[in-house]
């Protein structure tokens, strides 16, 4: 039986419907959550390490409490609100920008039919959600009043619009891949795709380039150095946030950190065989593929503070450069390739209503 | 009965944001409530069984086109008094058009017959059998409607040509960045060690 049929037997259909997804839910966002307290502390840590410094390390065992500690920090201060602030969308922002970060778990897979909604549009979905979280960095930005913040919001907007272009390119080279836009066919179309061994597109020639293209873009569309000039603090203090203190800031940061940590989640679902082994061996499926899923996601997440320790932040013009006429281009023509390709190996040939 | 609810909810709140992106006094909070009114015909969509047009309209409307107009408006200082001082001198020409639109409105009106368009959970037979939704729709897009289509693609790419062509132009007098310049830049070309004499400096 499953999850939701128990519910469903035990409480009636309306309600036991409602109580089934509501805990789920909840299963998704606590762990989430917890993760993105966690991946706060280990960002400070590796970036520490690189930098040859210790890092947090007094509150807990190895500092291991310490984002517990500041967000209890952050709990118990006063909620200032501008003067001149428009409050309603002052208030709203941020409740967008977390609200967002979360709802976007919904379509991930974590293992086999261990995901939420099953959407067959799932990546439209992620796609959509990303896209709507430019409001609560715009809206921010208006409703502060201040300089600061109006700049870093529409340095942010531009930004993530711009950026939004090549990733759904590369988005689309995925999709004609594995021939659907369910997270879990994507996986699932990764089983042995390369020599029959290797599990995950980013084996694939043609597609590596993408990978690299859509890591370089989640850095951007999450706002992650070296791209994080919305929020630059040597220009613009704090950027879009500067006006917001407390529980305002926390619900920024946090949701900030789940988009980095979705991202860390996506690209190993899309390029790296999601819960598969990286090879497709019999004894390497006795690990649960929610272990295998977890390991990526931890490395990526690696691969993103690698990057905020080693690279220097990108001027703005270079920024908007990068993506309007180097990944634009570059991923409109592979789709052209990664299409051509396809159709040339009779790919199309067996989706359903080709000619 | 879920879906019911669901129907009325995402009809009334439309309805409302766009009520309110026309009486609304601050332009921003307009296009905030317009983002609502795309948002909550999305979820109509999906109520219609057609997720894959909900996505579209969520990801081109309101994560593209809204945050665009967003952008202007805000850095536009729209004055409303300014713009109202000569409300009353055009009143009667505006009534005038608005009663055209309000007459066609009910000549319109007056001949729908309701109940013989769509039903409420009667969504269009479905995609056929083993075909998902996106998949049904790129398979009548791109076979029957292939002209039509395409047409519509090129008369954006007009509308998007004519817009660069209009609004570019060439300003004298600005520098640009030579990105090749930049990057081919050396440290030794770059750097260079010089003595400042005291109280004269150096020449650069």
């Amino acid at each position: 039986m499953t999850y939701t049929g128990w519910f469903v037997e035990q409480f009636g259909q309306g309600l036991g419907w409602f109580l089934a997804n509501l805990t789920l839910i909840l299963a998704i966002a606590f762990p989430v959550m917890v993760g993105v307290a966690l991946a706060v502390y280990a960002d400070r840590k590796i970036w520490a390490a690189m930098q040859m410094r210790r890092g947090p390390n007094v509150v807990g065992p190895f500092g291991l409490l310490q984002t517990f500690a500041d967000a209890a920090k952050l709990f118990l201060k006063e909620t200032i609100i501008p003067s001149g602030a428009s409050t309603g969308v002052f208030l709203l922002a941020p409740m967008i920008s977390f609200t967002l970060a979360l709802v976007v778990w919904a379509v991930m897979p974590f293992d086999a039919g261990m995901v939420l909604a099953d959407l067959n549009v799932g990546l439209l979905y992620v796609f959509a959600v990303s896209s709507m979280g430019v409001y609560g960095i715009i809206m921010s930005g208006w409703a502060s009043n201040s300089k600061y913040a109006f700049l870093g919001g529409l340095r942010s907007a531009a930004q993530m619009v711009s950026y939004e272009v090549s990733m759904g390119f590369i988005l689309v080279a995925v999709m004609m891949y594995a021939q659907s836009l369910n997270l879990s066919d994507i996986v699932m179309s990764q089983k042995g795709n390369v020599l029959g061994i290797l599990n995950g597109n980013i084996f694939n020639p043609l597609l590596f380039p993408m990978a690299i293209m859509f890591f370089i873009t989640a850095l951007a569309e999450t706002n992650r150095p070296p791209f994080d000039l919305p929020e630059a603090e040597a220009e613009l203090v704090a950027g879009y946030q500067v006006e917001y203190s407390s529980m305002s800031f926390a619900l920024f940061f946090l949701g900030e950190y789940a988009n980095i940590l979705f991202m860390c989640a996506l690209i190993p679902t899309l390029f790296m065989g999601g819960w598969l082994p990286p090879l497709d061996l019999p004894f390497l499926y006795i690990v649960p593929g929610f272990v295998w899923f977890l390991i990526k996601m931890a490395f990526m997440f690696f691969v993103f503070a690698w990057v905020k320790a080693a690279v220097p932040r990108y001027r703005y013009d270079q920024l908007m450069r990068l993506g309007w006429k180097v990944f634009l281009p570059l991923s409109l023509f592979w789709v052209v390739v990664v299409s051509g390709w396809l159709m040339f190996t009779g790919h199309f040939a067996t989706a359903p209503g080709a000619l | 009965m879920t879906a019911t609810f669901a129907f009325y909810l995402f009809a009334i709140t439309l309805l409302t944001g766009g009520l309110m992106v026309v009486t609304s006094k601050n332009p921003v909070h307009s296009v905030l409530w317009l983002i609502v009114c795309f948002f909550n015909a999305a979820g109509l969509f999906i109520l219609l069984g057609a997720e894959f047009l909900a996505m579209l309209l969520v990801i081109v409307y309101v994560g593209a086109v809204a945050v665009l107009f967003l952008f202007v408006v805000m850095m536009l200082d729209i004055d409303f008094r300014a713009l109202q001082r000569g409300a009353l001198k055009n009143l009667p020409l505006g009534l005038a058009v608005s009663g055209v639109i309000l007459a066609e409105v009910l000549l319109v009106a007056s001949g729908w017959q309701p109940g013989t368009g769509v039903v409420m959970n009667d969504a269009l037979a479905g995609p056929p059998a083993g075909m998902t939704n996106t998949q049904w729709i790129g398979s009548q897009l791109y076979t029957r409607y292939v002209f039509v289509f395409s047409m519509a693609g090129l008369l954006l790419l007009a509308a998007m040509i004519g817009a660069i062509v209009l609004t570019h132009r060439r300003r004298v007098g600005t520098k640009k960045q030579n990105i090749s310049v930049q990057n081919a830049r050396t440290p030794a070309s770059a750097v260079g060690v010089g003595k400042a004499p005291v109280g004269q400096g150096v020449e650069l």
